[in-house]
């Protein structure tokens, strides 16, 4: 059960240049000061948003930029009678978070690209056995080992499925420190109430970087209010005292069977669609010209719309907070309201072009859509991002 | 005298109850069940109840009578 | 007159898919009398492997989870470190345990869970077709080993057994076999022990079950269990081995 006292206090200890990547700061002691600001990385405020939740299950194998989170767990978990496991793999931890979730247990893993990659199997059978998980991906450069520098390029594989068999994930994605504590209690919830998987669409920069957050004292506004308590799970598989046996299994053995699984699923998604799409919109009424931009390229965005604004560019901004289900919703109202005044959609991704194609299809052909993109660790700079829009702004 | 009863349906005359019956009780059936499958029979003599049929049976078919 | 052998009440009445002289009947069967006779069916929690045992909680009548192929011990792990009064079991083939869940299997032995795994070896893979198990024997000819198993492009039978009781996490390994009814009511003692180790809180147990495919080996059930005894038994010798 979710302990709504508890809010970590964290003592910055000392800030460690070179060397060894261990944490710079420790929890010390959980006080009762409500409100309080702290400074944390974008990973860590994942893990202890996660611990806030009620996550009581963590399993994960090592990688960068993303090993803040097991390490966190690991100091975190066992104060609090919960599990952390550092798996063999990633396929094991991900099997591993199948059987606390089956259990009953809000349980997470986290991991970056090509681990996540590995996570696959277990997301589509966790997807198929409807089961709640939150998974975490703090994105880093692909294809192949890439590199540990930041990227967006596993929009693709986080939106559209990303393993076999007809399903999808909720993917949120953070912009900030704050937001990531934030949607990953929410995350928690989201995947309690559709028994599927949540991800967490992160990515290297984000993860690293350190910020204030608040922890808020009322957290009605994060908790939709589900319980996570596992006594109304009655799907988990407990033992089967004074009840009939519980099955947790994604397999129908029968032909039809797997169709009527599949059928019951997309209703499921159907309704994730038309309840859950968020997004954060600005200077939309006013605007020309919208830039698409997610996570921490919404927030380089940001900036330059600023510089704009001074030189009377009409730029505003959508910023997914559902990635999926993509808030196709509010760019269709954009359009419908302000149609022939927007002439330009600007999709900024740190990837060769992903989620500009759900702007396209959101879009339909009633705009322009461009793409400015970059991959492998480059970050599109404000700059870049100025440059383009201007040479959009002469053609308008 | 202890018995043993076979439900047919359920076997599927694997004869591995035939092979260890140490009394010889078991044969094959000369009918088919409903599966196509020659399931045994239970002669009714000598049983010793020693349970072997039922032990090694794959499908639980066989109940022991003492 | 009583009834002195029945169908144990944790194995639900209803036919198996299982070929005829299949040996998963058998352990399916054993684990059932177990449960019932520890009293524990209220607190198991069974994994089901993929291969021929896939549908195996059909038959239980107790919860069951599946698990990916292979990975039946790492959704064993979760389940069982947040319900630790659980009695959590795997139920895994030699593909499962030995091949694609090698590592899964191989780890959570040497964390020490507190688990018990019934593994089937019956060197032949049963649901794909009868393809190379890493448990087939030398000369063996499968689906994959059309001239018999060579050792120079096909390696080695895979003796998992053996190599767990190496760990320091593994409490109890045994290798039992189901070709008589001798043998079956030796393995009984051995997942009955298996189960116990797990109430009592040791460590990880395994037993590993010689059982017969006489499917994919081409023979009789009853030439099968005669194969296992004679052929099997020389690579994968039964008894106690931790």
């Amino acid at each position: 059960m979710r302990n709504q006292k508890l809010v970590p206090k964290v003592e910055i200890l000392h800030r460690e240049t070179s060397g060894s990547r261990r944490s710079s700061y420790k929890v010390t002691a959980f006080g009762k000061t409500r409100n309080q600001k702290i400074l944390i990385s974008g990973n860590e405020a994942i893990a202890e948003a996660a611990v806030q939740a009620g996550c009581r299950f963590y399993a994960g194998y090592p990688i960068t930029p993303q090993n803040e989170i097991p390490a966190y767990m690991a100091k975190r978990m066992p104060g609090i009678g919960g599990v952390f496991i550092q798996s063999e793999s990633e396929l094991a931890a991900i099997s591993m978070v199948m059987g606390a979730s089956a259990a009953g247990a809000r349980a997470m893993t986290s991991s970056s690209s090509p681990g996540i990659s590995l996570k696959q199997e277990g997301i589509s059978y966790i997807a198929g056995a409807e089961l709640p998980a939150v998974i975490v991906n703090v994105m880093r450069a692909g294809p192949g080992l890439g590199n540990i520098w930041p990227a967006q390029s596993d929009y693709f594989q986080a939106v559209k499925g990303g393993g076999h068999g007809d399903y999808h994930n909720i993917v949120l994605a953070p912009s900030s420190a704050q937001e990531a504590f934030d949607l990953t209690m929410f995350a928690f919830d989201l995947a309690d109430k559709y028994r599927n998987p949540v991800m967490i669409l992160s990515d290297g920069m984000s993860g690293q970087m350190m910020e204030p957050i608040v922890i808020p004292e009322d957290r009605k506004n994060l908790l939709s209010g589900i319980c996570c308590l596992t006594s109304e799970k009655k799907w988990a598989v407990t033992g089967c005292k004074d009840r009939l046996p519980n099955l947790v299994a994604s397999f129908r053995m029968c032909l039809g069977d797997t169709e009527k699984l599949n059928q019951h699923l997309q209703g499921k998604y159907k309704q994730i669609l038309a309840d859950e799409q968020r997004c954060e919109s600005v200077g939309i009424d006013e605007a020309e010209i919208i830039i698409v931009a997610y996570g921490i390229m919404a927030r380089i965005a940001k900036g330059a719309i600023k510089t704009l604004k001074a030189k009377n560019i009409k730029v505003g901004l959508i910023r997914p907070i559902t990635l999926w289900p993509f808030p196709e919703t509010q760019i269709t109202q954009i359009l419908k309201h302000r149609l022939g005044r927007v002439k330009y959609f600007l999709v900024v991704e740190m990837s060769y072009g992903q989620m500009v194609e759900d702007v396209r299809l959101a879009v339909n052909g009633k705009a322009k859509v461009e793409f400015l993109g970059r991959a492998g660790g480059g970050v599109p700079t404000e700059e870049e991002i100025i440059k383009r829009l201007e040479v959009i702004s002469d053609k308008l | 005298m202890p018995k043993i009863t076979i439900d047919k349906e359920r076997c599927k005359g694997c004869q591995l109850c035939i092979l260890y019956c140490p009394k010889g009780q078991i044969r094959p059936d000369k009918n088919l069940n409903k599966k196509g499958i020659q399931p045994v029979v239970f002669l009714g003599g000598d049983c010793s109840g020693c349970k072997f049929c039922a032990i090694i049976c794959p499908d639980a078919a066989i109940e022991v009578y003492k | 007159m009583d009834k002195i052998f029945g169908r144990p009440k944790s194995l639900r009445d209803i036919p198996t898919h299982y070929c005829s002289g299949c040996g998963h009947g058998i352990a399916h069967r054993l684990i059932s009398e177990v449960v019932d006779e520890l009293d524990i069916r209220e607190r198991i929690i069974g994994v089901a492997p993929i291969g021929c045992a896939v549908i195996a909680y059909d038959y239980w009548d107790f919860d069951c989870c599946e698990a990916a192929h292979g990975r039946a011990l790492a959704v064993a792990t979760g389940i069982k470190r947040v319900r630790p009064e659980a009695i959590v079991f795997t139920y895994q083939g030699d593909g499962d345990l030995v091949a694609i869940g090698c590592a899964e299997t191989i780890h959570a032995a040497n964390r020490g869970e507190n688990l018990t795994t019934v593994f089937i070896n019956n060197a032949v893979y049963g649901m794909t077709g009868g393809q190379m198990a890493p448990t087939t024997l030398l000369n063996q000819k499968t689906a994959t080993t059309p001239f018999g198993r060579d050792a120079k492009s096909a390696g080695y039978p895979l003796k998992i057994s053996e190599l767990l009781a190496q760990l320091s996490g593994v409490y109890y390994v045994e290798r039992v076999s189901t070709d008589s009814p001798v043998k079956v009511l030796a393995a009984k003692r051995a997942i009955k022990q298996a189960f116990i180790n797990q109430i009592e809180g040791k460590g990880f147990s395994l037993v590993e079950i010689l059982s017969a495919c006489p499917t994919y080996l081409g023979m009789k059930p009853t030439a099968a269990v005669k194969w296992v005894r004679e052929e099997m038994t020389k690579e994968f010798p039964l008894g106690k081995i931790k």
